[in-house]
């Protein structure tokens, strides 16, 4: 490895491409063979169409599902920040006892497996007659949704000058004006990454989703696996595709508003 | 709500900011509590109720479902099962994510951004979808059963899904990105100038790696492998397709017993075991990392 440098150079960022190769393989398979039109799954494809895309569309129950786990996303996404919102400024602006025991509350749902937490929330929710509704949905996807939005949140408001805000409250302006005019405005990356970032971990969820919805409120990623379990013809490669475009825009947003690397 | 700027502007309010912290913490705490803490509790309560279909009763308390867990072989090698997939994953997961992360951390290419955005990307893409993928490359007509045909390397099909192997092919790559965030997070000791030093006193490449390199990375390395372990171990989507109803591990069985067994006292006490676990390996990883440390 010392004697040739060079050579040692090449073996080393072909090891790199190889593995980078593994990590993106299945998102690369389910690309190309989204592209064929057999009624089954082969590889390689047959011939390229976009006929798998077009069964897609027209199956009602993916449609259906697609429709309710978008509107499930932005409820979560929305409840999710606004939440997160006022437990940052809490965390950050305040010192309160009990911050410590806050704090771990909110980091705490990072350290349970979602498939405990999925067991819990089913056993809480059913006699309340909530499973398979879209509140019950709503609910369980809001506890691993909050700690993501507090860190993006929490992260935008520590950057935050406060002397602007006090240079507001001396000029006059009340406190509401100046939350809504200074603060809220100065905080948007974090509450459009976290937001975006809630509404696709509830989007793409699937662990808990099983457990809490059946029929009338189940989730596109609940039906993939219900059909998963079946069949595995290409119109799921098409599906998934589309769910890796959305996930994309996702990811392209995080990264331009606060970095992947500090939202995850 | 609306009075949430406040940044404690006069300190002299005090307790009108107090009642201002109340309305700001209690949103969140309540959505906190209800949506995790409350299941939390609900669980092990559940654990200790005899089995109905479907409902626990309140009332009694039992200790049947461990019992039933405890005394049945079944229960013992599903844990057993668990555990290997969860080592396996484990081991492979950051052998492989290891180049990569230190690749990230010490790379001036311009695209690094770029790199790194690909290596964690694959986290916001649905795991279903990503188990899909794994369907179709290693299932019998997949890319590599049809590529080795086609090479005439094998005369019939080789079975790589609907058993273990494609169960933890599939969940070390799903894995990885886990891995490689933690190792990046893990790595910030790691410098180039000490390397430098070191080789400009004599050290060898290997050296260089074995006694800089390695020990320096080593707490992320630990964190990346339990990460993994207990994303591992609590994992069901994967398992349960890629397995075909043939891996039992204790996610599958949970699910089993929640949704079709619907013996929900049991799948409370899997639960249980599976978060005493899950509690353990964490506890361990603790005190190795002190070690490591000191």
């Amino acid at each position: 490895m010392q004697s040739n440098p060079l050579l040692g150079r090449i073996a080393w960022n072909t090891l790199i491409a190889l593995l980078y190769l593994f990590l993106l393989a299945p998102i690369i398979v389910v690309f190309i063979i989204s592209f064929d039109t057999r009624q089954y799954l082969a590889f390689p494809p047959e011939s390229f169409s976009f006929g798998s895309y077009v069964k897609v569309f027209q199956n009602v129950k993916f449609i259906s599902a697609f429709w309710r786990s978008l509107v499930i996303g932005a409820i979560v996404g929305f409840v999710a920040v606004s939440a997160g919102m006022l437990l940052s400024l809490s965390l950050v602006r305040y010192q309160f006892r009990g911050k410590a025991a806050v704090g771990f509350l909110i980091l705490a749902p990072f350290l349970v497996p979602h498939i405990v937490l999925a067991v819990g929330i089913m056993l809480v929710i059913a006699p309340l007659g909530l499973l398979d509704s879209y509140p019950g949905i709503v609910l369980a996807h809001l506890g691993i949704t909050i700690p993501y939005t507090v860190r993006t949140i929490t992260m935008s408001l520590m950057a935050v000058d406060t002397r602007v805000e006090e240079a507001a409250l001396v000029h006059g302006a009340s406190p509401r004006m100046v939350f809504w005019r200074i603060t809220l405005p100065l905080v948007r990356p974090g509450l459009i990454a976290g937001g975006v970032i809630a509404f696709l971990i509830s989007f793409d969820e699937a662990t808990i989703s099983l457990f809490i919805v059946s029929v009338k409120a189940s989730t596109l990623p609940t039906e993939i696996y219900h059909y998963l379990e079946y069949s595995t013809d290409p119109q799921i490669a098409a599906l998934s595709v589309i769910l890796i475009l959305i996930s994309v825009a996702v990811v392209m947003m995080v990264e331009k508003l606060i970095g992947l690397r500090k939202a995850l | 709500m609306s009075a949430a700027a406040l940044p404690a502007a006069g300190a002299s309010s005090a307790n009108a900011s107090r009642g201002v912290l109340l309305m700001l913490l209690l949103p969140g705490l309540v959505a906190l509590v209800i949506t995790f803490l409350l299941p939390l509790i609900w669980l092990f309560r559940a654990s200790f109720a005899s089995s109905t279909m479907g409902a626990f009763s309140g009332g009694d308390w039992t200790v049947q479902s461990y019992s039933a867990v405890l005394f049945d072989p079944f229960y013992w090698r599903v844990a057993w099962n668990t555990l290997v997939l969860g080592f396996n994953v484990a081991i492979f997961a950051v052998i492989l994510s290891y180049p990569i992360a230190l690749f990230l951390v010490r790379t001036e290419s311009r695209f690094r951004g770029v790199l790194t955005a690909l290596a964690v990307a694959p986290l916001l893409t649905s795991s279903v979808v990503r188990t899909y993928g794994w369907m179709v490359i290693l299932g019998d007509r997949g890319v590599i059963n049809s590529t080795l045909q086609s090479l005439s390397l094998t005369g019939g099909v080789i079975r790589l899904t609907n058993n273990s192997f494609g169960a933890t092919v599939a969940l070390i790559e799903i894995l990885m990105p886990y891995a490689i965030l933690a190792m990046l997070s893990g790595f910030g000791r790691l410098n180039p100038q000490l390397e430098e030093a070191a080789a400009m006193l004599g050290a060898n490449r290997v050296k260089v790696f074995t006694r800089i390199i390695l020990p320096l990375s080593a707490p992320g390395v630990l964190t990346a492998a339990l990460l993994v372990f207990v994303l591992a171990i609590s994992s069901f989507v994967t398992p349960r397709l890629m397995g075909g109803g043939r891996v039992f591990v204790l996610g599958t069985e949970v699910f089993n017993e929640a949704t079709v067994t619907l013996n929900w006292p049991l799948a409370a006490a899997l639960s249980v075991m599976l978060l005493i676990l899950f509690s353990s390996i964490i506890l361990l990883y603790q005190r190795a990392l002190r070690a490591l440390e000191t």
